[in-house]
């Protein structure tokens, strides 16, 4: 007979096992639902997962898009392992892209080295200034940081949608939703000739070194680890609890904007209404996915950044609808809550005789 | 022997040219590129209706939908492009930039982007529809059949396809109608069912019963449908979503465009232009008339159709004042295609501000 049993300590081993778990799944129950829709499986896997990344290029494009996403999701990992639920990623990208490309608008005719450092950092103050404001009213108002920070992202977005449409809409471009493009001094270098890959995958590079040495080496991470285990032992020990909400939203929201930055002064090039297809969502599929392990983000942000480029060339190679990309990222996170299960309880095979 | 052998040369350069024509029609393969799902019932369905137009023509095709303006558009494109696509049509303006971009590094690849202006490169054409004919005739209606004199307009952003639309509604409307005002709502919005039924709410509130509508969904037309008054369909037929509201759609038929810019490809004779073809040319097309609309009405929306088509009437013929009383367009004049890409001020009788 099999029983289930809560473990006494969560185990480690399983806690880095059920991602491998989650995605194995969504692998099989996505060749289901393929062969459902009438496509043969094991091809439909095949254009979804390698085709994508088969050449140079294919790669490069998973760099790109993993770039966002891991930076993103580093940052948001601050804020979840120290019990602080910022939702509102994709609000401060969109404020951080906004704050940058006003910046770079002002320089949009001249050229100069310091141009690209500048519109670097105006985009981390934009995103810290918007992840602000959920830590603020959290702290000193009690608010609800889940609410607040979700509905701003409505906000950045109309705020963004009013600038590119009035005030900043391109003078020669007909009224049309979108800015004049940046000037080449501020724009992201490109780190190959025809690849779009740019030098913003430093920037998550660096969030992932820093990240990790701040989490395992420091006073700070040891504080953050502990008021996520329990705010009132946090409380009991004299850590600051105020001040660190504020630091953990302030380094969300920099990797956020910085995110926002990537994408505007990399492949896009200027503001327009869409500067993210949701990647401060997305990313927070990736944190949990990567387990708010630096190491663990890094994987989880290609893993879910290929179901977007599988997507694209599964339908235009077999005509399976975009949309299945989707369906693909929600059957992840579904299966990493599903499989946590065994975190906390563990089978036990009983022998029925006794 | 003579009979046979030139019967035999003529018969077989007949059948090699008929192998060459089919080959070369069979290896054309258009691409399409959507901004929204094809099951939107609006701008995206219509598009795919003009893709199964190039499929039924004989030639393959291929679609990605829900493309967003993002740095993925240049994705899709590339890889497009790269996996032997001869033509790609890219059907949402915020394409402009990344089509230009990809069709430099693919001279051999066609390009043909919807509603932009910038053609950078030899393989890039752009083309859109003169959908402010299809207004004239809507705003003829609206103002024949309106009885509280104001008519309700959702707008999607002002930029000059949508003012132009609202002026060419609203001059059609004053012409059978001096008494009637057109209230607009700006949903900020291609595409949101919600926003645009919540507009089309406070029209309706405000005491319009008839709504024209910018924006692509079918919200509209429902809550016409439930309120009592009267509205349009937009980019297609939309009599099916409420029977009663419906008085006729302006209807985006791009399959003939499409079906003979691929068939340029095919022949060699492809070149870049930049298209605007409207009511005669068959790429607006006005859906049939609802019953509800008096004969009279109805056969006076059937002369103006015909005389748009021929060119005889113009949509944007003056005088035209705008709003604060300036002449646009001088009596006897009709605005011309520089004046209508870039009309950025209200005519007279509609009301509020454009957004700034």
């Amino acid at each position: 007979m099999i029983k289930i049993v809560k473990r006494d300590q969560p185990s480690k081993a399983i806690f880095f096992f059920t991602p491998v778990l989650a995605i194995f799944l969504t692998l099989i129950a996505g060749g289901i639902i393929f062969y459902i829709l009438g496509f043969k499986p094991f091809e439909a896997l095949k254009f979804f997962f390698i085709v994508p990344i088969a050449d140079k290029y294919g790669f490069s494009e998973l760099l790109l898009k993993a770039t966002p996403l891991c930076l993103i999701a580093i940052g948001l990992s601050f804020c979840f392992k120290s019990n602080n639920w910022n939702i509102g990623a994709e609000g401060q990208l969109t404020f951080g892209a906004i704050v940058s490309g006003g910046v770079a608008l002002l320089f949009y005719d001249q050229e100069g080295f310091y141009i690209l450092p500048i519109v670097i950092l105006a985009g981390a103050i934009g995103g810290m200034i918007y992840a602000s404001i959920p830590a603020i009213l959290k702290t000193y108002f009690n608010t609800n940081e889940i609410l607040v920070s979700l509905m701003l992202v409505y906000v950045s977005k109309l705020i963004l949608d009013y600038l590119v449409v009035g005030p900043w809409s391109n003078p020669e471009g007909f009224n049309f939703p979108e800015t004049r493009q940046f000037s080449d001094s501020a724009r992201l270098p490109l780190l190959f000739e025809g690849l779009r890959i740019h030098a913003g995958i430093f920037l998550a590079l660096a969030a992932v070194v820093i990240s990790w040495f701040v989490f395992y080496k420091t006073y700070l991470g040891f504080q953050m680890k502990v008021s996520g285990f329990s705010l009132k032992t946090a409380k009991y020990a004299g850590y600051k609890g105020k001040k660190m909400i504020i630091l953990v939203f302030l380094i969300s929201g920099a990797c956020a904007g910085l995110a926002g930055v990537g994408e505007i002064t990399g492949p896009i090039g200027q503001l327009h209404r869409e500067v993210s297809p949701d990647y401060g969502f997305t990313a927070i599929i990736v944190a949990f996915l990567g387990r708010l392990h630096p190491v663990g983000i890094i994987f989880a942000s290609l893993v879910v950044a290929i179901t977007y480029l599988g997507a694209e060339t599964a339908q235009i190679f077999m005509q399976i609808p975009k949309y299945t990309g989707q369906v693909f990222q929600g059957m992840i996170l579904f299966f990493l809550l599903a499989s946590d299960y065994l975190l906390f309880f563990k089978f036990k095979f009983i022998d029925s005789k006794k | 022997m003579h009979k046979f052998l030139i019967r035999s040369f003529v018969s077989s350069l007949v059948l090699l040219f008929t192998l060459t024509v089919a080959a070369v029609a069979k290896d054309v393969k258009a691409a399409f590129v959507y901004i929204g799902p094809t099951g939107d019932h609006g701008w995206t369905y219509q598009h795919d209706v003009g893709r199964k137009a190039v499929e039924a023509a004989g030639f393959k095709t291929t679609y990605v939908e829900g493309v967003p303006e993002s740095a993925d558009a240049e994705r899709v494109l590339r890889q497009l492009a790269n996996s032997g696509h001869d033509i790609i049509f890219t059907t949402s303006f915020g394409y402009m930039n990344p089509t230009n971009k990809v069709a430099k590094e693919f001279p051999n690849v066609k390009f043909e982007h919807a509603t932009g202006y910038k053609r950078e490169h030899p393989n890039v054409a752009t083309y859109a529809a003169r959908f402010y004919e299809g207004r004239t005739i809507l705003g003829t209606i609206a103002g024949t059949m309106t009885k509280s004199n104001v008519i309700g307009y959702v707008a999607s952003f002002p930029i000059p396809e949508v003012i132009r639309g609202i002026n060419s509604f609203t001059l059609a409307a004053q012409k059978v109608n001096p008494n009637i005002k057109t209230k607009i709502v700006w949903a900020f919005t291609w595409y949101d069912p919600g926003k645009e039924a919540e507009a089309a709410k406070a029209l309706i509130d405000q005491g319009a019963d008839v709504i024209a509508q910018h924006t692509d969904s079918t919200a509209i037309v429902q809550m016409a449908e439930k309120a009592g008054v009267y509205a349009f369909g937009q980019a297609s037929d939309m009599d099916k979503f409420a029977p009663k509201a419906v008085l006729t759609s302006v209807e985006n038929n791009w399959g003939p465009y499409y079906v003979d810019r691929v068939k340029a490809v095919a022949n060699g004779t492809w070149n870049q232009k930049d298209t605007w073809h409207g009511i005669g040319d068959g790429m607006v097309v006005i859906s049939g008339l609802d019953s509800q609309m008096p004969s009279d009405l109805q056969a006076k929306v059937k002369k103006l159709q015909a005389d748009l088509a021929s060119g005889k009437v113009h949509s944007f013929t003056g005088p035209i004042y705008d709003q604060k009383g300036n002449l646009m367009v001088a009596e006897g004049k009709t605005a011309d295609d520089g004046m209508l890409a870039g009309m950025m001020t209200y005519v007279k009788g509609v009301e509020g501000d454009i957004p700034k």
